[in-house]
């Protein structure tokens, strides 16, 4: 009864927005104009402005001269720097993503069920999460994980040799990604709020059919939990692949170019030596590369995301 | 049976581990910016006579300015930054939650797009383009992209208050429509009272992004005058070269200050902020 008359009032409407088919075009583009505005100006133009001084040599001293090819030859041929650093970016991604979401998720899972002191956890968790990105903290790991650090008193304690950390070049990417990694909160809470929403009688029908406590988690929850995963993931790839700041303070590239990340690469050329021509290919480069690895990740997410709609008792939402 | 009593004992272990584990660096932190630089390599966490004039000479250890002038320019930044920031994205937000316009979806999935847009691509053009207007050393680079719904996280912020406009019931917009009001009406007197929680978060995350926004901060900004406490502390790291350790980590313990007050204060907003959206926090 209560579904006949919802159904019977939506009819009206149905058809006016038939016979008009926009309210309100001109409002709207009123409206949206700042952002378009934006996009078109500082966006879209951009974009196509830094395409094209990819293809020049572009620097803010000389006028502009069309070079074709020759910036993406020289880079992908004879760049040592470029490959390097791309290399290092790899390596930072590679190590940094898989191991944040991994502590991420193992934590959210921990806290699920913990009820009590789980908001002082919580906190504890993210905070790290929240002053990371800052200059300071950057600093900070640099005192940390220096020769008379702090890490090495604590290694000191348990008897093991220490090193300087940021100024070894087998160790000072590790010490960027364990910054990296030590700002696992924000993915933990977006992973908490997925677990929230995982129906618990997939939970109850399981355990009366006698699942395990493992293999609930590789049937129910991480199926349940890939979409959300799915966009840490991306935006951790993302998000990582332009890390800049920590490798700008903490080692300055260095030692030995062992933390001349792809970003750090970029800002010099274009900011120390002026080449905005050539560190536009390059940023271009990045961008390709980038929108290659979503569009990867997003390929292979058929086989392993689950999306609710698909299975057969699903309510399809 | 023993297995469920013993099961929560190791998981809250678990979980205080990790959050000592998070913590305790920023313990060491505050212990830190109290010692001399001899007291900085030996294990004890707090020194033993506490250095507070790490704090005084630290504030001074710039010639000529002290970190006031920092923070009010960064405070001055960012309170623009802010102001045009909830202006514009409301604005945008409710254009695309409520009015009907051709091709609304279109431009909406390119905003949707360039949520994912690398950074790094646009800092060299945009560079090139404001060098141009004569907007390097001034805080225009900053203020009118923001403005334009655009900046650190413009575009975060129209998607998380269009989520959260199209929660609000039509009903409400409709009745004041029959009762003639215009459509900048409806979004001034009625969905912006609503939209205030959501509101706070754009504000929060707009504050944070734009403290932390160092790049930005480093291509634009070029006198000290105009320094923020970002680059001061960057320029008192490669002036002294690590020779007052404890000054730069009283210094920047302080920075972190506005953030975590910010956070304490109005912590519910993050959670769901973070949470609804999925912002990088």
């Amino acid at each position: 009864m209560e579904r006949a008359t919802s159904l019977a009032s939506e009819i009206p409407v149905r058809k006016k927005s038939f016979r008009k088919r926009w309210d309100s075009p001109l409002a709207g583009y009123l409206f949206i104009s700042p952002w378009l505005i934006g996009f078109l100006a500082l966006t879209a133009y951009p974009m196509l402005l830094s395409l094209y001084y990819s293809f020049t040599n572009y620097t803010l001293m000389k006028p502009i001269e069309w070079v074709g090819l020759d910036n993406y030859e020289r880079i992908i041929t004879a760049d040592d720097k470029f490959a390097q650093s791309l290399k290092l970016t790899f390596y930072y991604v590679l190590a940094s993503v898989p191991l944040k979401l991994i502590a991420a998720l193992m934590v959210a899972l921990l806290l699920k069920k913990a009820v009590r002191g789980i908001s002082v956890y919580r906190t504890a968790i993210y905070f790290p999460s929240l002053i990371g990105a800052s200059i300071a903290v950057s600093l900070l790991w640099k005192n940390i994980f220096g020769v008379d650090g702090f890490f090495n008193q604590v290694l000191g304690f348990f008897g093991i040799p220490g090193t300087g950390w940021v100024t070894n070049p087998d160790t000072a990417l590790w010490s960027l990604i364990g910054l990296s990694v030590w700002q696992f909160g924000s993915s933990m809470v977006i992973f908490l709020a997925g677990l929230k929403q995982i129906p618990n009688d997939l939970y109850e029908a399981s355990a009366v059919d006698g699942a395990s406590k493992l293999k609930q988690f590789f049937k129910i929850t991480l199926p349940m939990l890939s979409p959300t995963l799915f966009f840490n993931l991306i935006m951790g790839v993302i998000n990582s692949f332009q890390m800049f700041t920590p490798a700008y303070v903490i080692t300055g590239g260095g030692p030995m170019n062992s933390t001349y990340v792809y970003a750090l690469y970029l800002y010099e050329r274009a900011f120390s030596r002026y080449q905005l021509g050539y560190s536009s290919s390059l940023a271009w480069i990045m961008l390709i590369l980038i929108v290659a690895a979503a569009v990867i990740i997003n390929l292979t997410s058929k086989y392993w995301v689950f999306y609710e709609s698909e299975s057969q008792g699903g309510k399809g939402k | 049976m023993t297995r469920r009593k013993w099961n929560p004992v190791i998981r809250h272990s678990v979980l205080i581990m990790f959050s000592l584990i998070m913590v305790y660096p920023v313990i060491w932190w505050i212990g830190a910016s109290l010692k001399t630089n001899q007291e900085l390599s030996s294990p004890s966490i707090f020194p033993s006579v506490p250095q507070w004039s790490n704090y005084i000479n630290g504030w001074h250890s710039v010639p000529g300015f002290t970190f006031t002038d920092f923070y009010l320019n960064t405070f001055y930044l960012i309170t623009a930054v802010i102001i045009v920031t909830v202006i514009s994205c409301t604005l945008v937000a409710f254009g695309f939650a409520r009015l009907d316009f051709p091709l609304r979806g279109f431009w909406f999935s390119l905003l949707m797009l360039t949520l994912m847009l690398p950074g790094q691509v646009l800092i060299i053009p945009q560079y090139a383009m404001f060098h141009q207007f004569g907007w390097v050393n001034t805080y225009l680079p900053f203020i009118v992209p923001h403005a334009l719904a655009g900046g650190a996280g413009g575009t975060f912020f129209v998607f998380l208050l269009v989520q959260f406009i199209r929660g609000i019931p039509r009903e409400l917009d409709e009745s004041a429509k029959i009762d003639g009001c215009s459509w900048f009406g409806i979004y001034w007197r009625i969905v912006m009272p609503l939209m205030k929680p959501s509101i706070v978060t754009v504000i929060i995350f707009c504050f944070l992004w734009n403290w932390d926004d160092f790049l930005g901060h480093l291509l634009y900004i070029n006198s000290v005058d105009k320094y923020t406490v970002g680059l001061a502390l960057r320029m008192i790291n490669d002036s002294q070269g690590g020779a007052e350790w404890g000054q730069l980590l009283a210094m920047s313990l302080v920075s972190i200050l506005p953030a975590t007050l910010l956070f304490i204060f109005a912590q519910k907003y993050f959670v769901e902020g973070v949470a609804t959206t999925g912002l990088k926090g």
